[in-house]
């Protein structure tokens, strides 16, 4: 016991980096990211766009300009006044309105993002705070099939998977859904193992003996006193993988197995403009700045998150 | 009777080398309102027996036998989830690092409300109320404003005196103090102990104090418990085994303190040798080693002599006048 003790007298020094987890300190160390701060405020202007799509939209995002489109798609404004139809970034191959289903492309985006990352975090937290507070043969067992989770190939799966649901229903919403789940349910291996990783040294903190010795059951110190200990990295991850998801949902998209035209994505965007890529660079050009620009407004978010929550890293 | 009485007690783990022994058999009682004094040097088993009474042994650790009896009931035989309701509610514990056994994530008030909570099934506002209660007594000053501030706000002292605020919001029969004041300043260390007395004296509470501060001890124990390798080597009233220790290892821990009526260059007097290793437990006296009064009856298993007037030693040699093991050299 008393080499225990020591260890905790050694841990007593570390205690600053608690110290460093308020708000205020946060944010300003977080401001000193320039290029997150940049990341921020670009993300933020893309969420506002895709919550207020229906109020920027020039137009219904599957409506076809039957009055202006000719069968190719019309330019932007800016490269032909004359012709674009009143389309500010013209058409795509079909006569919809580029704009309109860029704005509402990024709503299917974010929210595959957002909420394939939410099950995928709430999994992984479970799974990893039980595997690292029990230890011993609970933890084998999970991290084994943590192991089974990780070596899935995700795309291939994702694929088969949405092929069948979009064979057997014509319906968008299911195959959005679906994607949802399988993105959330397929990706909790690596915030297990983050949680885990907390937890294993949490569990031995002396605060943990204390939570135990007023009375706590395993659950609540589990999830009311350790798990907010261990936020900091799920924060960081999470952030990171709404950027992966959003461009797998692209992916997949793309390849025809994402989200179903006519509902806008990104990826089904740029499948769309793949046939008239020589003469109508815009169609293929815009959602690609979309997915660019957001996928890496996140991830310097993330790296900005990163620096604060864990200053002792550098 | 007595509050709790502890019989036999023999905690282990298990070790790559071997099963170590970290309490071998002890038995002691503590009566309500009392105040018992362990001590002991590092690894003599004591951080052990308090976990054990609270059965927070963990792997690879396991008591493997005895009875801690509270209160009419044996503590191990109760279901895990009847001693959850006994800790924090019927016997409560402050840990020694009180910048370490605080949740740095939750407000000092979450943390005493959630105890309070727990046990006697207050609603949110009634334990906010509580726990702003338990902090003036405690003395924490304008406690309705530093009830929302976390542990990185208040001092060492403030957050012993917090963890002890916790400790007793429930109205405990039994606070168990595993060196409360040892990471704190002498003179926080002074308010935190005086404290710790006049809330005792409030509530009624039984304390067990562990300790390797003898000073701490002849301020506030009645009674006191010498460990050694594992076991009771001394047991007795405070004011009786300070006046007249009987076991050559108390007479070494006493002699080895500073003296103000020594001479000023008078040298401390250490215990030579080092603790036993618990994996090599010599088989009979723990102590024999490294005393100078070893005769050869000292390498079997040694009783308990009773010395009258409730007064315990483990010892051959107890009843004799020696001088202290340090100081006959």
């Amino acid at each position: 016991m008393s080499t225990g003790q020591s260890i905790q007298e050694v841990k007593a020094f570390s205690y600053d980096e608690d110290v460093a987890f308020t708000k205020v300190t946060l944010w300003k160390r977080f401001r000193r990211h320039r290029l997150a701060m940049a990341g921020l405020v670009v993300l933020c202007c893309i969420v506002l766009a895709a919550v207020f799509a229906p109020v920027f939209a020039p137009f219904p995002p599957n409506h076809i300009d039957n009055v202006h489109w000719q069968g190719t798609p019309l330019p932007p404004c800016f490269e032909n006044a004359a012709a674009c139809g009143g389309h500010p970034l013209g058409t795509d191959e079909v006569g919809r309105d580029e704009l309109s289903r860029l704005l509402f492309g990024a709503r299917a985006s974010l929210q595959v993002g957002l909420f394939a990352v939410i099950i995928e975090i709430v999994i992984g937290s479970i799974v990893g705070a039980i595997s690292g507070y029990y230890g011993g043969w609970i933890d084998y067992l999970l991290m084994r099939i943590t192991d089974v989770f990780l070596s899935i190939p995700i795309l291939p799966l994702l694929l088969v998977l949405t092929a069948i649901v979009v064979a057997t229903s014509s319906r968008a919403s299911l195959s959005f859904g679906v994607i949802v789940l399988v993105i959330g349910v397929l990706s909790w291996p690596n915030p297990a193992r983050l949680v885990r990783a907390s937890f294993l040294s949490l569990r031995n903190r002396e605060f943990t003996e204390a939570a135990r010795a007023v009375g706590n059951g395993d659950l609540r110190i589990i999830f009311r006193h350790l798990l907010p200990n261990a936020v900091a990295p799920i924060i960081v991850q999470a952030t990171l993988d709404v950027a992966n998801v959003i461009v797998l949902e692209s992916t997949l998209s793309f390849l025809g197995m994402g989200i179903q035209p006519p509902t806008a994505s990104w990826g089904n965007m740029l499948t769309g403009a793949q046939v008239n890529v020589e003469n109508a660079w815009w169609a293929a050009v815009f959602p690609g700045i979309g997915i660019l620009l957001t996928v890496l407004s996140i991830n310097f978010i993330g790296d900005g998150l990163r620096d604060a929550l864990d200053p002792g890293m550098h | 009777m007595a509050l709790l009485e502890v019989r036999n007690l023999r905690t282990t783990f298990k070790t790559e080398d071997g099963t170590i022994t970290a309490v071998n058999g002890l038995s002691f009682s503590l009566d309500a309102g009392q105040t018992l004094g362990i001590v002991g040097e590092s690894g003599s088993g004591k951080s052990v027996t308090s976990l054990s009474i609270m059965r927070l042994i963990d792997r690879p650790g396991r008591i493997e036998s005895g009875e801690i009896v509270f209160d009419g009931r044996d503590l191990l035989k109760l279901r895990d989830e009847e001693m959850r309701h006994v800790r924090g509610h019927r016997i409560a514990m402050i840990f020694q690092d009180p910048m370490t056994s605080l949740n740095p994530v939750l407000t000092i008030g979450e943390q005493i409300a959630e105890v309070v909570r727990l046990h006697l099934g207050r609603n949110h506002r009634e334990a906010r109320e509580t726990a702003i209660e338990m902090l003036r007594k405690v003395r924490i000053p304008s406690p309705e404003k530093r009830v929302d501030d976390y542990p990185h706000q208040f001092s060492g002292g403030m957050r012993q005196r917090a963890m002890i605020a916790m400790a007793l919001s429930c109205n405990p029969q039994l606070l168990i103090a595993d060196e409360p004041t040892t990471a704190l300043d002498v003179t926080i260390q002074a308010q935190v102990l005086e404290l710790m007395n006049e809330l005792q004296r409030e509530t009624g509470a039984a304390i067990i104090l562990i300790t390797h501060d003898l000073g701490v001890v002849a301020e506030t124990c009645k009674d006191v418990l010498v460990m050694y390798g594992g076991n009771m080597v001394e047991y007795g009233d405070a004011k009786q085994i300070f006046a007249e220790p009987r076991m050559p290892y108390t007479q070494g821990l006493l002699a080895s303190l500073p003296r103000l009526d020594a001479p000023a260059n008078a040298r401390l007097k250490p215990i030579p040798g080092q603790p036993p290793n618990l994996h090599r437990m010599p088989p009979g006296c723990a102590f024999a080693p490294r005393c100078t009064y070893r005769i050869e009856r000292c390498d079997a298993p040694v009783p308990v002599t009773d010395l009258g007037g409730g007064h315990l030693a483990r010892c051959w040699r107890c009843t004799e006048t020696l001088a202290p093991v340090g100081a006959a050299q």
